[in-house]
């Protein structure tokens, strides 16, 4: 069994890292406060190869593999969480389900420019009255001759309003519930295409959240991804990796939070000593410690399992839903640590802990994470 | 365009800790970096090449591990690599580096430009890049931070306090870059695959055409009696007022506020 990364991995990490401390960690903060997604860093990202890692080079990315694209997404989230969300929606959520189910001509139109950066990516499943439920989609999408009508909306859609390229999911044969459920690629500007309000969120503010709408959007049946009624299949497999994603971003925050609370509790001084010299400090930057390498090596097994071709949507789920949960508590702890500093705006942990929540919601709750895990165990 | 960039792997720390009895620096524990300067020097060299052409080499003399730098130097966009390395250079002091360095430069046959960082953030002499220069019997400009080459001359800014200093220089020449030369580029993805797949050639003292006695600690001259930090002066402060009057006002205000008149 091996658990060290290949040199390879090593200096790939090593290279987000620097980026991320150079250059997305100063302005983290103030992004939070404006609420504000900067498209520069995305482009810069996209310029170092960041957002193709893990697709061929003939579809504009690096042949590198999984592993090495989830460190990326753990190096940014540790000093903005809300770039790190828009690396993963855009790659694992945009990209992916064109790199597996899209035909040679999709690919190349849609897929190279997400890899290579200069396009964002999102995915649209989740409406008002269909969230876990997949199969209540409201949205349709009607065959016109050569192209699909599409009217519905969708909701809580990460990079909304800023990606140029969205999967979107609608209904095609309502009889036919789950398996009635087709997947297209819109692109941004599609007459009938427009966004509605943006969220305000509790935490990850520095990414875009936004409405969908389609009103008689007349979508090319070229765009149709895959085969009408392989939309279920498509949006549950795009998910499995998209969770191993949302894993390396709670892996990020929790790694943050523990840094910054180890740093503190070292620096904080009361009755003459470090904090840090008392156990009940210590004991806790142990088990903060202990539960992040738990959430690592979960979370890069599967990434290890995407990458050798082996099934891995039991370990993304138990990846994601340990890695958010480990992520929320160490959070809460280090906000603990840091006393009433750690409350305070001023001080960068209350932004881990509100930045933490959504990871346990997000792309399948957490309960969700379980059912996938039972269901996969009791088969 | 032949450049050859020289590069040195450093501690990564601005406190360097000093071993009290041995005089040296302890690097146990410490992450070794590129020497920051020597990523301007290499960022100079790829966009010297980017407008002119040509290739850009880096080299550098240190223990096996310093490969891991100059991968960091071919993710960058260097196009080749080579470390000199062998027990026989061990203990060197900048003398007998730069004695070495200049071997493994005429090995390498015709060069162009050679560019250094201006010093390496451990040891801070600003002495290896300029002794190159002289071993090999080239000019040397020193504090460049701008670099224009028109044919077979290079014309440099050579920073100073209060300006620059425009400099002519005949090519092959040795230039030391300054920090504010450029915003060294981030390695890419692609750039970092490439460079962990590259072979490094290591040269050892059986490659270069060198004097023994001029290698290593044999070679070295150079005798640290002691290393200390030195204390820290403050800034001045400036105080730049209309008239004389005005300013001594000023003055005799700070210097009550603080208690010394």
């Amino acid at each position: 069994m091996q658990f060290e990364l290949t040199e390879e991995q090593k200096m790939m990490q090593k290279m987000v890292r620097e980026f991320a401390a150079k250059e997305v960690a100063p302005g983290s903060a103030a992004r939070d406060e404006e609420e504000k997604f900067d498209r520069s860093l995305y482009d810069a990202l996209g310029e170092l190869g960041v957002t193709g890692i893990c697709f061929p080079e003939q579809y504009g990315g690096a042949g590198a593999d999984t592993l090495s694209y989830i460190l990326a997404i753990e190096e940014l989230s540790r000093v903005d969480s809300g770039l790190g969300i828009a690396l993963s929606a855009s790659v694992s959520l945009g990209g992916w389900p064109i790199y597996a189910y899209g035909s040679e001509e999709q690919k190349k139109k849609y897929l190279a420019p997400l890899a290579e950066g200069r396009t964002l990516g999102a995915f649209g499943l989740t409406e008002p009255n269909a969230g876990t439920d997949a199969a209540a989609q409201q949205t349709v999408a009607v065959l016109q001759g050569d192209h699909y009508v599409l009217n519905g909306s969708k909701i809580f859609i990460t990079n909304g309003g800023e990606a140029e390229t969205y999967v979107i999911l609608a209904m095609t044969d309502k009889a036919k519930g789950a398996r009635g459920i087709s997947a297209f690629i819109l692109e941004k500007g599609m007459p009938g295409f427009t966004f509605g309000k943006k969220e305000h969120k509790l935490g990850i503010r520095s990414s875009q959240t936004m409405e969908l709408v389609f009103q008689d959007v007349a979508v090319p049946a070229a765009n149709l991804l895959g085969k009408e009624g392989d939309g279920f299949k498509i949006a549950m497999t795009t998910l499995d990796g998209g969770r191993i994603g949302v894993a390396a971003q709670a892996l990020g925050i929790a790694q943050a939070a523990l840094d910054h609370a180890a740093k503190y509790a070292k620096e904080r001084v009361q009755f003459g000593k470090p904090i840090a010299a008392n156990q009940a400090v210590a004991f806790t930057l142990a088990d903060m410690a202990t539960q992040i390498d738990a959430a690592r090596l979960l979370t890069y097994r599967a990434a290890y399992c995407k990458d050798k071709g082996l099934p891995y949507s039991k370990e993304a789920a138990m990846a994601k839903l340990y890695a958010s949960d480990a992520a929320m508590a160490i959070a809460v702890d280090a906000v603990q640590v840091y006393g009433g500093y750690g409350y305070s705006r001023e001080y960068p942990v209350e932004r881990l802990m509100r930045d933490a929540k959504i990871t346990q919601i997000y792309e399948g709750t957490n309960q969700v994470q379980r059912m996938v895990i039972s269901a996969a165990i009791l088969r | 365009m032949e450049i050859v960039v020289c590069v040195k792997q450093v501690p990564d720390t601005t406190e360097v800790k000093i071993d009290p009895v041995t005089n040296t620096l302890i690097r146990q524990g410490v992450p070794s970096i590129v020497n920051p300067f020597d990523k301007n020097a290499v960022e100079a060299a790829l966009v010297l090449k980017e407008k002119h052409g040509g290739k850009v080499t880096v080299l550098s003399m240190g223990p096996p591990q310093a490969k891991d730098a100059l991968k960091e130097c071919l993710a960058m966009g260097a196009d080749a690599a080579i470390l000199v390395s062998d027990r026989a250079f061990g203990g060197a002091d900048t003398l007998a580096t730069s004695y070495t360095l200049a071997a493994a430069i005429r090995k390498l046959g015709a060069v162009d430009l050679i560019l250094c960082g201006k010093q390496a953030i451990d040891g801070d002499t600003a002495q290896v890049g300029p002794e190159i220069a002289e071993h090999l019997g080239i000019a040397q400009v020193t504090y460049v931070a701008k670099i224009d080459i028109d044919g077979a001359a290079a014309r440099l800014e050579r920073e100073h306090e209060d300006g620059y200093e425009v400099i002519e220089a005949g090519l092959p020449v040795l230039v030391t870059v300054v920090k504010s030369a450029n915003e060294p580029r981030y390695p890419t993805v692609k750039g970092t695959m490439r460079a962990n797949r590259a072979e490094i050639p290591v040269w050892t003292v059986a490659d270069l055409d060198t004097d023994p006695a001029r290698l290593g600690l044999k070679g070295s001259p150079t005798q640290v009696r002691k290393i200390f930090t030195p204390k820290q002066r403050t800034q001045g402060v400036l105080i730049a007022k209309d008239t004389a009057r005005e300013a001594v006002a000023e003055l005799i205000a700070k210097l009550s506020a603080a208690k010394i008149v």
